[in-house]
């Protein structure tokens, strides 16, 4: 079978890699690049938790061929701290026990982080909509809404 | 009051505990904000094959022939494992604390008992090869007669699901076809109460459906031991349930798990470790087992389906004195841990309430469907309901206020319960005052006045004559009037119950229980220890 070469940005860095035709963005990013940070849960986009950001959008990667991001930028949660030192939407996950299994985190933070950085200020109906797309079956929803909250205000705690 | 066993665990830890009140991070909130946590399919090993299995297509045949020749030419293919290949290829999970016998296999040989039963497992050099050999593989299926339903499982000419149990049912201590609770007289409570009323409950199966779906990386080690990556929720129970299966010392193993992407309970039977570490000892490579989302969803085990019938006699004052309760637990093709839910179910009867007059059945019945197992307080939670929904359609019938009702009828400190314990530390009476005042539901003073410490014991600690099966007469047809919650006259008003609540004798002097020696019951054997 033959490979197709492809290179892309990964988390600031530009990075190539060869795969083979079919092969999604999560199977490339997790057994190609190493990074696994997100998630398999379905692998029908049905769950979220594969979410990366291509281009500052958000995308299912289970569900993006990964011949179509040749030279664009992928963010992954990998990439989210900032050097040693949280995102604040990773320090207000923490703080508000927005995690218990933390499966579904990786996909949750970059969801959040698409909504942030195109809206830093949203309505809690906008930070409900931002997560629709993402299944928790733990914690529930409102400690996550409460932590998105919480980092768009700069406050500690909901 | 709560007793701290400070002579077992002085050692352990102070007893400056103030935690209660205050925020304390978790340990691994670190690792899950930042994608550092390990799950057992964050392992990237080098030459890793993939294992996936061939499924039955029908709920309950005979395997007439399997056909893998296609499939053994197929690409990428390494290893076709059957279960003559397995070493010990029939097990149930209680068996590691002897209780049940062997009766189920890795992957079925004679014949299927559930649609999506293992029969064929196949290792090759990528998910997709895996895929397109399974497609490959040809079954030969002889269909039997199957049942789906617990009644009809139970029912004189049932098709037998599983040979090692041929009534359909699980056999406790290797005679009981069920679990039977017995407390006063039941049928004589029923026939001179003010209203009887029987319902029928019913729970579905409940797929935990997690985020992680089940699965497990093996890989040879040095040694020639095998290190194991799962999403076990048991990693211990999994390594000795390994052990036995593939007939090895448990040191042979190096489980690392514990990081589990949701688990619920579904995540306790152990279902890809054996295959991952026999596709890992045949082929020398290490092999990855996972199951998709759609393996996860359907044939994943579920929570168990419950049917539960409640017939219960209440006086107009509220009280109820008698309640009789059939309940039937579908364990699906396997025991698992279904036993142990029908056991817990049995336990937890008649609910927090002191009833003179408990008559229980709880069986634990095999059915052509998914393998039942654990899921957040199994075998309790379906009787809860149904307990639940009673008591409200009790509350309504006799017209009392539900919560009233419920303090009315609340087991108290120094009751006896319908298994001849006495009850301590209870505490009903207290958590529905404060869902009352929660909820800003007006009680009545005497119900804010009641408490769990007072008016217990007494006539309500006294085991009353309770006659055996063969001696209890057939019921009489009953006298009064038969009351169906379906047909409850619309206008019920809220009155006082005609009587007080339940007399209030004088405290009895407490037994002298001992304060110290940790006097266990072992809900699974049904014995004491110490």
């Amino acid at each position: 079978m033959s490979k197709i070469p492809l290179q892309f940005r990964h988390n600031g860095h530009d990075v190539a890699i060869f795969v083979d035709g079919g092969t999604n963005l999560l199977v490339a990013l997790r057994e190609l690049i190493g990074d696994m940070t997100p998630k398999f849960g379905c692998g029908q986009g049905g769950c979220g938790t594969c979410s990366v950001l291509v281009d500052g959008e958000l995308h299912l990667s289970c569900l993006t061929l990964a011949e179509t991001v040749a030279g664009r930028s992928i963010e992954t949660l990998d990439g989210m701290k900032q050097g040693p030192n949280l995102h604040p939407l990773q320090r207000a996950f923490a703080d508000n026990f927005a995690a218990q299994c933390g499966y579904c985190t990786p996909g949750m933070l970059m969801a959040a982080k698409a909504l942030l950085d195109r809206n830093p200020r949203p309505s809690r109906d906008e930070v409900i909509e931002a997560i629709s797309g993402n299944i928790c079956r733990c914690t529930g929803y409102e400690p996550i809404i409460n932590a998105i909250l919480a980092a768009a205000g700069g406050r500690a705690s909901a | 009051m709560l007793e701290l066993r400070k002579d077992i665990f002085a050692d352990e830890r102070d007893d400056n505990l103030k935690e209660i009140g205050r925020g304390t991070q978790r340990q691994d909130m670190l690792g899950h904000v930042t994608g550092t946590s390990s799950y057992f399919n964050d392992h990237k090993l080098q030459g890793m094959l993939h294992l996936k299995v061939v499924r039955s297509t029908q709920a309950h045949a005979r395997i007439r022939r399997i056909d893998t020749s296609e499939a053994e030419r197929s690409g990428g293919v390494r290893r076709i494992i059957r279960g003559t290949d397995v070493p010990v290829n029939l097990n149930t999970l209680l068996s590691l604390i002897n209780f049940g016998k062997d009766d189920e296999p890795s992957l079925a040989v004679d014949k299927v008992r559930y649609k999506g039963e293992p029969v064929v497992a196949i290792v090759a050099d990528s998910e997709r090869e895996a895929f397109e050999a399974v497609a490959k593989v040809k079954i030969d299926y002889e269909p039997l007669p199957a049942v789906f339903d617990v009644e009809d499982a139970l029912k004189p000419g049932a098709p037998v699901v599983n040979e090692t149990y041929p009534k359909n049912t699980f056999t406790y201590h290797e005679t009981y076809d069920h679990q039977r609770l017995r407390f006063g007289d039941a049928d004589a409570a029923l026939a001179t109460a003010d209203h009887v009323l029987e319902q029928r409950y019913q729970m579905s199966p409940i797929e935990h459906a997690p985020t992680e779906t089940n699965g497990a990386i093996a890989a040879p080690d040095t040694n020639g031991r095998y290190v194991v990556y799962t999403s076990t929720q048991a990693l211990f129970f999994s390594v000795d349930t390994c052990a036995k299966i593939l007939d090895v010392p448990s040191n042979t193993f190096h489980f690392i798990g514990g990081t589990v992407g949701g688990g619920f309970g579904g995540k306790v039977d152990t279902l890809t470790e054996p295959l991952a570490i026999l596709g890992a000892m045949l082929t020398g490579k290490p092999v990855r087992y996972v199951f998709g989302r759609e393996e996860e969803m359907q044939y994943g085990p579920p929570r168990g389906a419950e049917r539960i019938y409640i017939k219960d006699g209440v006086m107009r004052d509220g009280r109820i004195v008698a309640r009789k309760i059939r309940a039937l637990f579908d364990s699906g093709a396997y025991t698992r841990l279904s036993s142990y839910a029908a056991v817990k179910c049995a336990a937890h009867l008649p609910g927090p309430y002191t009833i003179p007059n408990v008559y229980g059945d709880v069986y634990c019945v095999f059915t052509n469907r998914t393998p039942a197992t654990a899921m957040r307080g199994f075998g309790v939670t379906a009787m809860d309901f149904a307990i639940e929904c009673q008591m409200d359609k009790l509350a309504n019938l006799v017209g009392m206020d539900p919560m009233e009702f419920r303090i009315l009828n609340a087991y108290r400190d120094g009751d006896m319960k319908a298994h001849r314990r006495e009850a301590k530390n209870t505490a009903l009476i207290e958590c529905v005052q404060v869902a009352a005042e929660k909820a800003k539901w007006p009680l009545r003073d005497e119900f804010r006045r009641a408490s769990s410490r007072k008016d217990g014991g007494g006539s309500r600690a006294v085991i009353p004559p309770t006659p055996t099966d063969s001696s209890r007469a057939r019921p009489m047809a009953p006298a009064q009037q038969r009351t169906s919650y379906d047909r409850l006259p619309p206008t019920v008003t809220r009155e006082p119950p005609r009587e007080p609540p339940p007399p209030a004798p004088p405290p009895s002097p407490r037994p002298a229980a001992p304060s110290h020696g940790a006097t266990r019951f072992s809900s699974v054997f049904g014995t004491r220890r110490r």
